[in-house]
């Protein structure tokens, strides 16, 4: 089978316009919650308080140890009937990845926290700053900021999982490109602007990462 | 000698601080008059800069007990028995005292005018502008006016020990704890620091408690040293004395040894 520019042109627009609109949304709404979510998980995780500490571990490795995709079906196909919360599919997929990436988050902001100095916590108390404020204006921010390329990399990471939402009936770019090959069964076009359009973004993507980092290196 | 009329700043009462098997101070007592400035020296892990610690409570006691300006720091008491003291009774007491650390500990997320002001504005609530204002006759103090703007890491190690510094007084302390602060600085800045040290001291009416290995320093800025050894106090006495005629062996062997490094 040749490459046929006409179908390439005709099936372009609508993929990245609908497609892509559904693949940002996905990305982005998934690493907001994975990013939020993951620093909430990371601070629980450091609670004194063991009935606050373990089961909030329970939950990292459960959700750690189990595919991303086992947890959308739960979250699509078992919530509903069994515990009464619908949400639709986007929703849906946006939480699975948010969820599922947090728990790994999570990991990168506690090493971050780690690998502030012990002398900045001391110089706080000694400075007699109230304890939130010791969190807010002096570790996180310098925690955040040692973690951000690792952070930038689970951007990608979202971005390149996100067409698994396909499986719960989201139809981001990739989707979209099976619909469009399904009409008349040409897959090379619609399937080859699809990972071009991932390769387009992710490449970029980490090259910028990588130069975040050193920029962070040296500043 | 002491009465009523003169309470101590600092009183050391049976203190014990313990790391596992190792015990660091066995029942210190010592105490410090209001404004009095003590130099406290002895060898490496004889206890010196875990007392400072203990003071800004970094660390807890492992027994007895610590006040600070008639409260008790280490303790409340609650119903006949004393507990150990929660945040909450310690915040008021640990406003008196201020600490400068031997690695400064500035804050690298803020710049140098931020550094100073932080504490005032969040601990102390002051309004902000009042704050900067402050903070800026500090660094004109230590000779930084023009630094105001700038990153902690452009700044060399005296200049950021003296900004440190003007990040303890702005908290308006009444008692300045100094952990080995020019240890960890390039020796041709030592001199800047220690002078501008020298200057605070006798122009205020802090209670300085020192730990340094600097004995010239020590001589200049002290009423009083203390030789420690093996967490206890062994010879207390005005430096004239300590240094120029000291009682002890132990501590003729520690000047000896200092000395000759």
């Amino acid at each position: 089978m040749d490459w046929s520019w006409d179908r390439a042109w005709e099936i372009a627009p609508e993929l990245f316009t609908r497609g892509l609109a559904v693949t940002l949304q996905a990305t982005l709404g998934g690493a907001v919650l994975a990013f939020t979510l993951g620093l909430a998980l990371a601070l629980l995780l450091r609670s004194r308080r063991p009935w606050v500490r373990l089961p909030v571990r329970g939950f990292v490795e459960v959700v750690r140890s189990t595919p991303l995709l086992a947890q959308l079906f739960i979250l699509y196909y078992v919530f509903p009937s069994t515990f009464g919360i619908t949400m639709s599919a986007l929703t849906t997929g946006i939480v699975g990845l948010g969820v599922h990436y947090a728990t790994y988050t999570a990991e990168v902001y506690r090493s971050g926290i780690d690998g502030v100095p012990r002398g900045q916590w001391e110089a706080a108390v000694a400075l007699n700053l109230p304890r939130f404020r010791t969190w807010t204006g002096v570790i996180l921010p310098q925690a955040i900021r040692r973690v951000l390329p690792a952070l930038g990399n689970y951007l990608i990471g979202i971005f390149k999982e996100s067409p698994q939402l396909a499986l719960i009936t989201v139809v981001d770019v990739l989707g979209l490109a099976r619909i469009l090959a399904a009409e008349d069964f040409r897959y090379l076009e619609p399937l080859t602007l699809a990972g071009l359009f991932f390769l387009v973004i992710a490449i970029p993507s980490s090259i910028l990462v990588r130069r975040l980092e050193r920029r962070l290196e040296h500043g | 000698m002491n009465t009523d009329e003169t309470p101590w700043m600092i009183r050391f009462d049976k203190v014990v601080k313990r790391y596992g098997d190792n015990t660091v101070l066995r029942e210190l007592d010592f105490h410090v008059r209001p404004g009095e400035r003590v130099t406290l020296i002895g060898p490496s892990g004889s206890g010196k800069t875990t007392i400072l610690r203990l003071l800004m409570t970094l660390e807890k006691v492992s027994g007895g007990l610590i006040e600070v300006d008639g409260e008790c720091l280490t303790h409340i008491r609650r119903g006949d028995k004393r507990v150990p003291a929660d945040e909450k009774h310690i915040r008021p007491i640990r406003r008196k005292i201020g600490m400068v650390f031997q690695q400064f500990n500035l804050f690298p997320n803020m710049n140098v005018l931020r550094n100073i002001t932080e504490a005032p504005v969040r601990a102390l609530g002051r309004p902000r502008a009042e704050a900067e204002a402050k903070a800026r006759e500090l660094l004109d103090m230590v000779g930084l006016a023009d630094k105001a703007l700038e990153h902690p890491s452009r700044l060399s190690g005296g200049q950021q020990q003296r900004v440190a510094i003007a990040r303890a007084l702005a908290m308006e302390p009444e008692i300045l704890l100094l952990d080995e602060v020019t240890s960890a600085l390039d020796p041709e800045l030592v001199t800047g620091v220690q002078d501008l040290l020298r200057d605070i001291a006798s122009s205020s009416d802090l209670t300085i408690l020192c730990v340094t290995h600097e004995m010239g320093f020590a001589r200049d800025i002290s009423h009083r040293v203390l030789m420690f050894d093996q967490g206890q106090i062994v010879e207390d006495g005005p430096p004239e004395k300590i240094f120029s005629d000291p009682a002890e062996q132990r501590t003729r062997d520690f000047l000896q040894a200092v000395i000759q490094t």
